[in-house]
Formats: structure tokens, C-alpha cells, sequence
């Protein structure tokens, strides 16, 4: 801008009053606006919510990146050159990558690794050599013009575009909510087969020069990609490790813990970049190591931090490099040969159909959940073309005479799929669903009986743990026990009881949110229609019109529980995890601990609702072992000792953030209970700490364990003296809800847990 | 992983629970060492805090119920055989056990005994009745917060109503059976147990 206009003609000099000065901020300011514009588009599409259902919205992207694209085209302007730059691989890709390793649902990769693994890497190739053999073929067609594209050169474009992108397959995956499994296979092929993408661009980039390919030079290239993929993942455990490691010290430089975090992840990623081997790969495993030391390390508001700017930074990553695909396209120079192009399209997806099938019967034996046709149609349906192929095309090396043709080609694979493909899945998925499940309207008899079969299968299955490969995590869990966390983790000791003790915190208050917004329900209404029924003996019976039966069959279907298919719906790409459906579960189940715990409680028909809130004897002296004296107001004496362990631990945390506050450590262990359950593999399957599962009866087990592991044996110690005065007074299995707690031996080890003490943080 | 737990179950046992559930030797050691990696202890029982124990059964709505039936009436531990016991139910039907009507006591694993599993799963004081307040809880169990008291109990009592014939206000076994004649329980009530 010029900014003379504000100077007075030449000779006058007075101060000038306002002046502008743009080239000095030129480029941060044309990025905030770019970023703003781009996240406007996104908060547009996301009011009017009915396109969002159909449409994925990297399409909606792309879509409003055409348009700005045009826009510029047409005023002769260029766009900033984010695309086909090192901005694309340095700044853009980074978060991105970040985030998907971070929320990566840890337990089912590592169950399917090998399957992730077989996929990225032979599929990869598979791809890529399919598809380059096949365009050379077309090439030596005189009719299309396309001779002096040499097998080298297809080769070359060949790896690039049958790279599946993570970023374009999530966003549409997650709107169609494929199965985990699924989820985490294509999930997984993409970050993984970054590794052979990267060794093949290099192989083939350095040969496309070369007239000749000798032996020699395939069997360096097999050699590098071992050191590209297993240095990639080493980098990614090392700095892990390091990450981990710091954030055992962190603990009087709360405000700059995340730092940590982001700084170590992108140290993995530019050192591998460094090295040419696979960053994605680093990266990755970085965040995957990282997260499970570190969440334990930190505190928990630094948990949340890191967790939402990693999903900011990744989100804001994806929006920008969806919109500038939509904006380049237009203002880059295409050129366009209708055969070689419409070809790579056929290839492609024909290739990778072929692959997948292939694929997939030879690895099926060997997997614990074989993958149906359904599955393998999402599998290679799923296989969407995204913009590192896009950055891939751009940099590649000029000396390649048709390199035009080639980005034309990757921008129309990329648009094709993640327009048709990125739409029309969802309508695919769903109508191949709903041809395979028979919708057998009968009965209510049926549909709530074959509810309750199926919940019962999948628990089964997970009792007998038919999916975990459970040798080696048992084995691996054990060196991670001894070792690691003595020494990654800052205080392994105490933290189970802290941890407990703000699990408890958090699922007491989400009782109490529970409780207020949904009445009843832990008044059990099974106990008091219990009584009632029993006293209005014969009921009429009720005339149910079809209208009311059309009601019920609908009501079931909306609310019943969904089985836990194998496992339960991965995390969305753009929220954080969420698991209400399970931590009613959880709050139910405590409730009924709870209830069942309280003598007499069943003999007397009205179930006050106050009960919930406890009551402990004043002047009993366990109370003064446990509670601290501000909160033995609290109590009200008409409880029995039996309650002790509840009641005293519930009106303990009546002030949540204090104890917080107080509690310091392992705090963020309460994100493991609103994670989905499938996310932290090493979390929960610690059964000899037996602290760390998300749900009640752990803890309760945890504390019932009389082998309790050394570090929580002064806890149970002091209180053995006590367990003698309480004896159980329930008469009879409660017929309410679950009948198991009501043994004895849950009661000692509610007993012993008041006695951590939260003060002694 | 399976010789270490083969060691310390010995192949008699291993015969006797093979012919009393129908698995295979490599099943019965694969689910032993899963036992073994269950109990905490090491007494050789299970307790229902190691089955608490288990992430995913916790977050089953029906998980208190499905530990339950392992437990015989009134004790608090069960042995691997029990275990065992209890799992065979969920074992395939094979084709070849479907024609072997000779055998005089049935499979643990036919389709009565299937059906009869998933009613205990209800019938928690075993009067061999579902009653409509146990209807209620296992529907309560199954649900979300979202439905209403008095939407469950139309739900317990039309389903009470499709079932009984008899007029007792619950549902029987035989009731039960009859109800289920056309779903496929074979199927839907087993699992493909890994050797």
C-alpha cells in the first residue's frame, strides 16, 4: 500500500497523525486471514447441519477453495504457495499427523497391528507397482501421445497417488461411522504407509533419472525402506521416552507442561526429517508412546490443554489444506490428456479393489475378527487420495518432463475421490447395512430378548479376551510395570490412590448431574415397583394399539445400548472422545453397589432419595480416621457402619475443585473415564494396580485385592483393626439390581479406602 | 503362553473338562492360561472382583448379570472347571452334534441350555419365572436415561403379554422358549472360541 498519501508534499514534514504500513506485516496478516476465512467457511457449513450429513466437509472445502480459487484466478492474483512448498510439509502436515497419532485408539492399533502394517506396507506396493505397470502399459499406445513417459516416471506417479491419506479419510469416516476395526485398519494403513510412500518417491525420484535400473539399486531400495520405516518409529519411541521423561520434573512449571509435549512431537518430526525417513511415522509413534507416561505425569488441566490444542491445531491444519487443495487447483497450470488421466482413475480403483482382496484373504486366517465382504468394501472404498499426494506431485523434481500432466492427474484423483467417493460411502455403507441385518419387527419379545443375547456374547468375548493377543501384553505390561513407569512416571506409588480417589470424585459428580436431570432412576424403580406390584396383584390388562407398539419397537431401538461391536465406535475426527452411554453404565452400576451395600434398605419400601447423600454416625471413630472434621458436618447418624466407605467418600468431595487443587498428580487419570474405552490400551490392563480401569467395581476390586501390590499395603494395614466391627447386614441378596456386591468382601476394601488422604498431596 | 499354563493343568483334568463341555484340548488350555492371567491370587478361583476386573465387562450393561452366572448359588468363587462349565454354553453347535441325540443328558451347549442362560440372566431368584419387575430391571440395565419409568413399564408390560399364556403375569421357560422358537439362538448365543 502506499502510504505516502499520508505525508504531506515534499518540504513540510509534520508528524503524520495516521499512517499504514502493510508490507511490514504482510505475511502474518494474510495468514490470519487466510486461516479466518477458511474457518469461517467452517463454521458456515456447520450451521445449516443437513449438508454436513451428506456431503463430507472436506468436500464443502474444496468446494469454497474453488470458489476463492477462481476468484484470485480471475483478478490475476496468487495464492500464497502453501501447497507446494516446504510450508505444506513443514507447518501444514505436522498437526495434522499430531493429532490423529494422539487420539489414536491405542488397544485396538496394537491388536491389529499386524494387520495396519501388512496393509500399509504390501498394499502400498501393490498399489504402486500395479498401478505404474499398468499406466506404462497405456503409455506404449501410440494413439495417446503419451511415449516418453518411461517406467520409471509411471512409477514415480504411481507412488504418489496410491498414498491413502489420513486426513481425507478420516474426515469422511468419521461421518460414516464404520466399525472400529475397520476404522483403525485404513486409519492405520494411512499414517503407516507413509514409510514405503517415502522410500518408493526416493527410489524412483533418484532412478527416474537413471536410464537403467539395476538389481542393485531394488534390493538398496528394500534396505532403505527398513531404515526409513524402523527409524522413523525409533526416532518416534526415543523422543517419546525423552518427552515422558521430562514431565517428571515438570511439576513446579505447570503453565509450560503442554509445551513439552508439542515441542518434542515436532523435534521427532523435523530430526526425521532431517534424516529423509519416515516423519509421519515418527511422529506418530512419538505421540503414541508419549501419551501414556505423560497423561499420568501431568497435571490435569495441562491433560485438557494439550488435548485441545492438539485437536485445534490439527483441525485448523485440515481446514487450511482442504481449502487451499480447492484454491491452487485453479491457479496452477494443468495439463490434460483425457486417456492418461481417465486410466489413472480406472487403475486406481481397480488396483486397489484388487489389493484389498488379495490382502485380505491372506491376512484373514490370521486375524481374531476376519473381515467380511462388507469390510473389505470399506476398505477399499475408504481408500481416499488426499494432499500429500497433492504436496507430492508439486515437488516433484522438474527434470520430469511431464510434470504438469502429473499434478493435473493427482488433483483429478484427489478431487474424484474425495468427492465421489467421500459421498457416496456413506449412502453405500448404509444400504449394504441395512440389506445384512434382518429387521425383524415382530415381537418386543424378540428384539429385547436378542438385545440381551447379544450384550451377553460380547461379554463373553471380552471375559475370555478374544481379542488380545494377551501373552505379550501381559508380558510387555509386566516390563512396563517394573521399569518404565519407575522411571518415566513421576510418583508411580501414590498415585493410586489419588487416581481413585479422583475417579471417584468425577463419577460422583456425574451421579449428581445424573440424578437431578433424570429423577428416579437410581431410586431404583425396580425396588419400588417392586413393592407396588406386589400389592396390586391383579392389573388389568392394558390393551396395546399397533400405534403403541410401533412406539415401543421405536423407543428400543433408539435407546437400548448398541453392543459393543468388537469395540466401540472409534473418537470422532473432530471431537474429543465421548462415552455417556458407558458412564451411565458405570453410574448405574455404582448406584447399585451403593444401594446394595446399605442394609435394611430393601426391606423398607420407600427408598428416600437423600439416602444417596450419605450419612455416617457423628461420633463414630472411623469417621475421624477417614474424614477431615469440616466434612463430618456432612453426615447425619442414621446410617450404619457399612456405609462408612461411600458415604464418607462421597461427602468428601462435595468440593471438587479443591481437591483438585490438592490432589496434583495423576489427576488426569479421570480422562480415562470419559475416553472411550478402547483408547488406552496399557491403561487398562493393568489388572495387579487394578486402579486405572474406568468403572466403580474396579475400584472397588482394586481395594478388595488382598494381594494388593506392596505400595498399597500401609494403606490397608491401618484399617484391618476396623473391617472387624463391620459385618455385612444385608439378610438377602438385594433382588434388585446387581447381586454381586453384596458379599462381604467388598465391603472390607471400600473400608480401607478412606484412608488415603487427600491432604497429603 | 500355553506351556506354562499346561504345566500346572493336568491332562486328566484337561480329558474330563473335554468331555463335559465338548472343547479342544488346545481351547481348554488357551481359556486356562486366560483364567490363570484373570486370578489375581493365584488360588485357582476366580472371584467376582477379577472379573470386575475386566474393562469392557464393566461398561456391558448386562456385565454384573453375565459375571453372576458363573457363580453358583450362594459361593463366591469358581474354579476353572465351573468356568468351563459356564462357557460351554457358548460353545458352536456343531453339525455333528446336532444329529447325536443319543448322548442322555444334553450338551452344555444345546439350544435349551442356551435359552435357559440367557433366562437366568433375568430370573435372578430362580422360580423359573421372569417376573415383571425382574423385566423391568434388566430393561432398565439395557436403556438409557432417556426413557421414562412408565415408557418401561408399557415396554415390560406388552412384552409380558406377548410371552405369558398362562396368565401368571410372567414369563416361564417355556414361555421363553416358545417366544424365541423363530430366532436363530444357535447363532446369536455363541462364539468362535480361539484354539
Amino acid at each position: 500500500m502506499d502510504d505516502r498519501s499520508a505525508y504531506p508534499e515534499a518540504g513540510k514534514s509534520n508528524l503524520p497523525v495516521f499512517t499504514m504500513d502493510y508490507l511490514r506485516i504482510q505475511i502474518p496478516f494474510e495468514i490470519t486471514l487466510w486461516v479466518l476465512l477458511a474457518s469461517f467457511a467452517k463454521i458456515g457449513f456447520n450451521v445449516y447441519h443437513k449438508i454436513t450429513v451428506w456431503v463430507p466437509e472436506t468436500c464443502l472445502l474444496i468446494s469454497i477453495g474453488l470458489i476463492v480459487g477462481g476468484i484470485m484466478h480471475s483478478v490475476h492474483e496468487e495464492p500464497p504457495a502453501v501447497l507446494s512448498s516446504n510450508v505444506f510439509f513443514l507447518y501444514m502436515l505436522p498437526p495434522i499427523v499430531l493429532d490423529s497419532g494422539y487420539f489414536l485408539p491405542t488397544r485396538p492399533f496394537f491388536e491389529n497391528v499386524g494387520t495396519v502394517l501388512w496393509f500399509a506396507v504390501v498394499g502400498t506396493l501393490w498399489n504402486s507397482i500395479g498401478i505404474g505397470m499398468s499406466l506404462f502399459a497405456i503409455c506404449q499406445i501410440e494413439a495417446f501421445g503419451l511415449q516418453d513417459l518411461n517406467l520409471q516416471e509411471n512409477l514415480l506417479f504411481a507412488t504418489i497417488i496410491s498414498a491413502v491419506d489420513p486426513v481425507a479419510v478420516l474426515s469422511v469416516f468419521e461421518d460414516v461411522s464404520v466399525n472400529e476395526q475397520l476404522y483403525i485398519v485404513v486409519f492405520g494403513e494411512c499414517l503407516f504407509n507413509d514409510a514405503v510412500t517415502v522410500v518408493l518417491y526416493n527410489m524412483f525420484s533418484f532412478v527416474a533419472d537413471m536410464p537403467v535400473v539395476e538389481p542393485v539399486d531394488v534390493f538398496l531400495g528394500v534396505a532403505r525402506f527398513f531404515v526409513v520405516g524402523l527409524g522413523g518409529m525409533g526416532f518416534g519411541i526415543l523422543f517419546g521416552f525423552v518427552a515422558a521423561f521430562t514431565t517428571r520434573f515438570t511439576s513446579k512449571v505447570r503453565e509450560i507442561e503442554p509445551l513439552f509435549i508439542f515441542m518434542y512431537s515436532y523435534l521427532a518430526y523435523l530430526v526425521a526429517e532431517l534424516f529423509a525417513i519416515s516423519s509421519i511415522m515418527a511422529i506418530v509413534t512419538c505421540a503414541l508412546t508419549m501419551k501414556y507416561y505423560v497423561e499420568e505425569n501431568v497435571s490435569q488441566r495441562s491433560c485438557t490443554t494439550i488435548r485441545h490444542v492438539v485437536k485445534m491445531l490439527g483441525s485448523m491444519s485440515e481446514t487450511l489444506i482442504f481449502f487451499f487443495l480447492g484454491v491452487v487447483t485453479i491457479t496452477t497450470d494443468h495439463e490434460w490428456n483425457w486417456a492418461y488421466i481417465l486410466f489413472t482413475l480406472l487403475f486406481a480403483f481397480v488396483w486397489r479393489g484388487l489389493g484389498v482382496l488379495v490382502l485380505t484373504q491372506i491376512i484373514n486366517p490370521f486375524r481374531t475378527i476376519p473381515f467380511n465382504m462388507k469390510d473389505q468394501f470399506g476398505l477399499a472404498y475408504g481408500g481416499l487420495r488426499g494432499a500429500i499426494s497433492f504436496a507430492l506431485a508439486f515437488t516433484l523434481p522438474d527434470t520430469i518432463g511431464r510434470k504438469p500432466l502429473f499434478v493435473t492427474a493427482t488433483i483429478v484423483i484427489i478431487l474424484f475421490t474425495v468427492f465421489v467417493q467421500g459421498i457416496s460411502i456413506r449412502p453405500l455403507i448404509e444400504f449394504i447395512n441395512v440389506r445384512r441385518t434382518n429387521r425383524n419387527l415382530d415381537t418386543i419379545n424378540v428384539e429385547i430378548h436378542c438385545r440381551l443375547m447379544e450384550h451377553t456374547i460380547a461379554g463373553i468375548e471380552d471375559l475370555c479376551g478374544q481379542w488380545s493377543h494377551f501373552y505379550w501384553k501381559d508380558k510387555f505390561m509386566k516390563f512396563n510395570n517394573r521399569i518404565l513407569r519407575r522411571i518415566l512416571i513421576r510418583d508411580s506409588r501414590a498415585e493410586s490412590s489419588i487416581v481413585a480417589l479422583y475417579k471417584k470424585l468425577e463419577l460422583q459428580n456425574a451421579m449428581e448431574i445424573l440424578d437431578t436431570v433424570s429423577g428416579d432412576i437410581s431410586a431404583a424403580p425396580s425396588i419400588v415397583s417392586l413393592n407396588e406390584e406386589k400389592k396390586t396383584s391383579a392389573k388389568p390388562k392394558r390393551k396395546f394399539l399397533a400405534a403403541d407398539l410401533r412406539n415401543m419397537h421405536n423407543i428400543l431401538s433408539k435407546n437400548m445400548y448398541k453392543i459393543r461391536q468388537r469395540t466401540v465406535a472409534f473418537t470422532g475426527k473432530h471431537s474429543l472422545p465421548n462415552d455417556t452411554h458407558s458412564r451411565e453404565i458405570l453410574i448405574r452400576r455404582h448406584a447399585s453397589i451403593r444401594r446394595s451395600l446399605r442394609p435394611g434398605s430393601f426391606q423398607t419400601s420407600v427408598v428416600p432419595k437423600s439416602h444417596k447423600y450419605f450419612s455416617l454416625p457423628a461420633g463414630k471413630s472411623l469417621d475421624s480416621n477417614f474424614l477431615p472434621p469440616e466434612q463430618l458436618s456432612h453426615l447425619d447418624a442414621q446410617e450404619t457402619m457399612s456405609e462408612v466407605a461411600f458415604p464418607s467418600r462421597r461427602s468428601r468431595f462435595g468440593k471438587p475443585t479443591r481437591s483438585s487443587s490438592k490432589a496434583m498428580m495423576p489427576l488426569r487419570r479421570l480422562d480415562t473415564l470419559k475416553e472411550a474405552p478402547s483408547v488406552d490400551a496399557l491403561d487398562k490392563d493393568r489388572p495387579e494396580d487394578g486402579r486405572t480401569r474406568p468403572g466403580m467395581s474396579r475400584i472397588n476390586s482394586s481395594y478388595s485385592d488382598s494381594r494388593v501390590p506392596a505400595s498399597r499395603r500401609h494403606f490397608s494395614s491401618s484399617s484391618e483393626n476396623d473391617n472387624e466391627e463391620e459385618q455385612p447386614q444385608l439378610s438377602s441378596p438385594p433382588p434388585g439390581w446387581a447381586a454381586e456386591p453384596s458379599d462381604s468382601s467388598t465391603q472390607n476394601p471400600l473400608l480401607r479406602r478412606p484412608q488415603w488422604n487427600p491432604k497429603k498431596m | 503362553m500355553g506351556s506354562r499354563a499346561s504345566t500346572l493343568l493336568r491332562e486328566e483334568e484337561i480329558e474330563e473338562i473335554k468331555k463335559e463341555t465338548g472343547f479342544s484340548h488346545s481351547q481348554i488350555t488357551r481359556l486356562y492360561s486366560r483364567f490363570t492371567s484373570l486370578d489375581k491370587g493365584e488360588n485357582g478361583t476366580l472371584s467376582r472382583e477379577d472379573f470386575q476386573r475386566i474393562p469392557e465387562l464393566a461398561i456391558n450393561p448386562l456385565g454384573d448379570r453375565i459375571i453372576n452366572a458363573f457363580f453358583p448359588e450362594g459361593e463366591d468363587q469358581v474354579n476353572f472347571r465351573g468356568f468351563m462349565r459356564t462357557l460351554a454354553h457358548f460353545r458352536p453347535i456343531e453339525d455333528n452334534e446336532k444329529n447325536k441325540n443319543a448322548t442322555t443328558s444334553e450338551p452344555l451347549n444345546s439350544r435349551t441350555n442356551k435359552l435357559l442362560f440367557a433366562f437366568r440372566l433375568y430370573d435372578l431368584d430362580r422360580d423359573d419365572k421372569i417376573s415383571r419387575d425382574e423385566l423391568l430391571q434388566v430393561l432398565r440395565m439395557m436403556v438409557g436415561v432417556n426413557i421414562s419409568d412408565e415408557q418401561l413399564g408399557s415396554i415390560a408390560d406388552r412384552t409380558i403379554q406377548e410371552a405369558d399364556t398362562n396368565g401368571d403375569n410372567s414369563i416361564s421357560f417355556n414361555e421363553f422358549i416358545k417366544v424365541l422358537e423363530k430366532v436363530d439362538v444357535e447363532q446369536k448365543m455363541s462364539i468362535r472360541f480361539l484354539h
